[in-house]
């Protein structure tokens, strides 16, 4: 069930990424820059939680999850260090990803060259 | 006159070239992002369960290490060349997943390798991926700060 769950939101999250690409004048950039900054926003005003409940990775996986995790560490620093937590927080929750895109990102553009084009 | 007339030619010539234009194809699109979006996402799902469960980790732990996982993916997909094929058919299912969070950073690299390992990869690598960090972290930070305040 969750696994049906996380198809449907991540699904229906990319649909929304789809026609704001096709609808509007708004490049893949823009677009991915709109999703982290509102996955940030919707987090704080408490409305992607419950995304997240019910759609699990597939509200997570996206980038607004991205905006999702940033949000939550945060709060989390916040609680813990005060001022402090408001800049190490969000970060420190997404260490994973930031340090993956950054290692394995280079790695991958070292191992491989660009396929040509069909 | 002849201005004139010349200026309603121009005009037509518009009108003509935007029926023309090819309209994007909403709904095959939007099948193909739902499709392959959603597929991305259930095998991110699998990640965070087997993590979650595994490593004994909180949720926000898990996400971590599964956006960690899944940006790994990526990566390895687009340095072997299917996970462009795939974005030519997916659209945004292959761009709003993490993944292409990871396809967006090794492209330009790999491309840019000519221009040198310092200026061309390392420089390269962020093009896209460089204003997402930007505007996720500050805008994370704005919040934190705003939520000092009421908090405290």
């Amino acid at each position: 069930m969750t696994y049906l769950n996380a198809f449907i939101v991540g699904g229906l999250i990319c649909v929304i990424g789809q026609l704001l690409m096709d609808g509007t004048k708004l490049t893949p950039s823009h677009v991915l820059v709109i999703f982290v900054t509102s996955g940030v926003i919707l987090t704080a005003i408490g409305v992607y939680e419950p995304l997240v409940k019910v759609g699990g990775a597939g509200a997570t996986v996206p980038l607004p999850g991205f905006g999702y995790a940033l949000a939550k560490g945060v709060f989390k620093g916040v609680k813990e260090n005060g001022l402090l937590g408001a800049f190490t927080g969000g970060v420190e929750a997404t260490s994973g990803g930031i340090t993956a895109a950054v290692v394995f990102g280079y790695l991958m553009a070292i191992l491989f060259t660009p396929k040509s084009k069909l | 006159m002849q201005k004139k007339n010349q200026t309603q030619k121009k005009k037509d010539y518009q009108k003509y070239v935007e029926q023309k234009a090819p309209k994007p194809k909403y709904v095959r699109n939007c099948i193909w992002a739902f499709l392959v979006g959603g597929a991305i996402c259930t095998i991110g799902q699998f990640v965070h369960n087997n993590v979650e469960d595994l490593l004994g980790l909180t949720h926000l732990a898990a996400t971590n290490v599964t956006t960690l996982v899944m940006i790994g993916l990526g990566a390895f997909f687009t340095g072997i060349g299917v996970y462009d094929k795939l974005g030519k058919l997916a659209g945004a299912g292959s761009i709003v997943p993490i993944t292409g969070f990871a396809n967006s950073i090794v492209s330009p690299a790999m491309e840019f390798k000519r221009e040198g390992f310092v200026f061309g990869v390392a420089a390269r690598m962020f093009n896209l991926a460089g204003p997402v960090l930007v505007y996720g972290i500050t805008s994370s930070v704005i919040v934190g700060l705003i939520y000092y305040l009421i908090y405290n």
